[in-house]
């Protein structure tokens, strides 16, 4: 299993009484509340907690992309990604947007990864998303257009990257008598693709094509449902008549590693009930604008967000659920063990900062989650049974 | 009690609603699709040939793939009015029908006797904005449809079925496809709206928090001689809330036009 480190950058210092005059951290949230000097240091400070998880010894970083809100300040997370790709050397930078329906021309962004794979010498990862509904609120994006806009973008951006330029476009979309991506990307034929999802049988299907192959990334889900849809992602695979490789399947999860289970709960507590309750709140109609899902999946997926995205929820409802992992390193490891046992992902994405964890607090659980559990994965595998019952 | 049908137009098959005698009256429904027979089209049809489509997209109907923006619409309702061979149409849109309305008048009047564009959006008044219905619940948007709020109570205690709460995602889908961004209006419209060459009356709520007030007057501004009939303490469904001063309204206007 490959681990990669995951950061939000959320706005930390958000007041957490704003909610008493508004009912989002998103898009109608004055950026009043924002305070440039605070968003100076934070911003660096992010840099900083994700170059020490390279130092650390994670496989990879991880930034993405999120607009007009406090709970990710990525709105250009190639920004983010340019300056990391200079400052570590060895882990991956997977850049989990772009969100390719927001685009007027997709063509920006084959142009944006080629130049990060090419200075990183090859440590990108492509992510491609639609965005969350609220995205399109903020950008005026059409939502009932979002999933054409991203087939077709994605089409453009792979022709970009893999046909001999020049070659024409002729999309529903986007046309163009040249596309001719300068710089080439550095990886061949080109990055990983890597598919953010929140869960969505349409995604699923299409990310598991044989001629993608993507690796489907669940996002902040709770376990249960991250069971059903990385089995999803195999049984789809088998239909298409191939069988999917763990690396084709991730999790992304907020994580808190302390020396105690006690000490863990005690220290994470305030920050990713902070997360949950307060970054995270909107109304659902802006999280789920007309089109963005379905109309067929979208009867389910409102009465389960309805559950995720009001109410208070307590840390204790939280672990339960398996949207937060927290613990002490045996517990973690334990945890992550009988998961992906049962589960079978390949990648972990823990979102070693989330809400308002302060830097001291990120620093000391990206050490302690590197120092004693992510060695004990890497032991497993290169352990001759193991390897040998995964071929 | 009207006669209901599915009929199909150029492959897309849509449903249907027609009831009374005389000149045809074609109504163009606004957002929330044209579920019901309502008690103004009850009373129009006491004069006319009243025909209540539901839109492509929308309520009963099919969504074809061919539908992607208000243009398409306005040309498939050309093709209807021909194949139904309707002619001397009093054509009537309410809303997102009334934007319909005005750009099937701007491409061809030839069949129309008359245009009346109630409460419609299709426009921007710069500094006016329209309610965002794709912002507010579902509890908001009945509510800011009427003035009298005692109205929006009783719409609210209806029960909500799960055919209710689909047909609402599926009519929310198709508004949102026409006029997600720019939003509910077409920046080109008024460059045309000259051309529009029958009769036309606007009918609006003084209390409209979806498409204020002074959508009236700028639309009045562009269509040559266009009347501009306001209605009191009313929201922005006139023909459901003051539906007797709607139909009056209505009926007084062709009745002088034509």
């Amino acid at each position: 299993m490959k681990f990669y480190c995951f950061h939000l950058m959320p706005y930390a210092a958000l007041d957490p009484d704003y909610d008493k005059t508004h009912n989002a951290a998103w898009v109608t949230l004055p950026n009043s509340y924002y305070d440039p000097k605070i968003g100076h240091a934070l911003y660096n400070r992010y840099l900083d907690e994700l170059e020490f998880a390279d130092a650390c010894g994670f496989d990879g970083v991880c930034v993405n992309e999120h607009h007009q809100n406090a709970y990710g300040l990525m709105p250009i997370p190639g920004v983010m990604a340019g300056a990391l790709a200079r400052r570590t050397k060895t882990a991956k930078i997977a850049v989990l947007g772009r969100a390719l329906p927001l685009l007027n021309n997709p063509l920006v962004v084959a142009e944006e990864f080629a130049m990060l794979d090419n200075i990183t010498g090859g440590r990108l990862v492509a992510g491609f998303v639609r965005g969350i509904g609220a995205e399109y609120h903020s950008w005026g994006a059409n939502p009932a257009e979002s999933h054409d806009r991203f087939h077709e973008a994605h089409d453009l951006i792979l022709q970009a990257w893999t046909q001999p330029g020049p070659s024409r476009f002729e999309g529903k979309y986007y046309h163009f008598e040249y596309v001719n991506c300068w710089p080439r990307p550095y990886q061949q034929p080109h990055p990983p693709i890597w598919i953010p999802s929140q869960g969505s049988r349409e995604t699923i299907e299409w990310a598991s094509h044989p001629d993608r192959r993507y690796t489907y990334l669940q996002t902040f889900s709770p376990v249960t449902a991250l069971a059903r849809y990385m089995n999803m992602y195999r049984e789809t695979a088998q239909h298409y008549g191939y069988t999917a490789t763990p690396q084709q399947v991730g999790w992304a999860v907020p994580t808190y590693c302390a020396e105690t289970d006690a000490k863990a709960v005690r220290e994470a507590r305030p920050h990713i009930e902070f997360f949950f309750n307060k970054l995270l709140r909107m109304p659902q109609e802006m999280l789920l604008p007309p089109g963005y899902l379905s109309l067929a999946s979208m009867q389910g997926v409102m009465q389960a967000k309805r559950a995720l995205s009001t109410g208070n929820q307590t840390i204790e409802d939280m672990m339960e659920k398996g949207v937060f992992l927290c613990g002490s390193p045996a517990t973690l490891r334990e945890k992550l063990e009988t998961y992906q046992a049962q589960i079978g992902f390949g990648y972990l994405l823990p979102a070693m900062h989330f809400g308002s964890l302060p830097h001291e607090l990120t620093c000391q659980s990206i050490e302690l989650f590197a120092k004693e559990v992510i060695p004990h994965f890497r032991a497993r595998e290169s352990s001759p049974a193991v390897a040998a019952a995964s071929a | 009690m009207p006669k209901e049908t599915s009929e199909s137009f150029n492959g897309c098959k849509i449903r249907l609603m027609r009831a009374g005698q005389g000149a045809p009256l074609l109504f163009l429904h606004g957002g929330g699709g044209a579920p019901l027979w309502l008690p103004f089209m009850e009373s129009l049809s006491q004069h006319f040939d009243v025909i209540v489509p539901e839109h492509p997209g929308y309520g009963g109907s099919d969504t074809p793939d061919w539908l992607d923006t208000i243009g398409d619409l306005a040309y498939f309702y050309l093709d209807v009015i021909d194949a139904l061979n309707l002619s001397g149409v009093h054509l009537v849109g309410t809303s997102l029908g009334g934007w319909i309305a005005a750009e099937i008048a701007v491409r061809n009047c030839t069949k129309l006797t008359t245009l009346t564009l109630s409460a419609a959006v299709g426009i921007n008044v710069k500094g006016v904005p329209k309610g965002d219905l794709f912002m507010w619940s579902r509890e908001e948007l009945i509510r800011n449809l009427y003035h009298d709020q005692t109205l929006a109570e009783a719409a609210l205690a209806q029960p909500v079925t799960d055919a209710a709460m689909m047909a609402y995602a599926k009519n929310q889908l198709a508004s949102a496809k026409l006029g997600w961004h720019p939003r509910l209006y077409n920046p080109h419209l008024p460059k045309w709206l000259h051309r529009i060459s029958v009769p036309t009356l606007l009918i609006w709520g003084d209390n409209d928090r979806l498409v204020p007030l002074p959508h009236g007057p700028a639309y009045q501004a562009l269509i040559p001689g266009a009347q501009l009939h306001v209605i009191e303490n009313c929201g922005h469904v006139p023909h459901v809330e003051r539906a007797d001063a709607f139909v009056t309204a209505v009926a007084d206007f062709i009745g002088r036009a034509s």
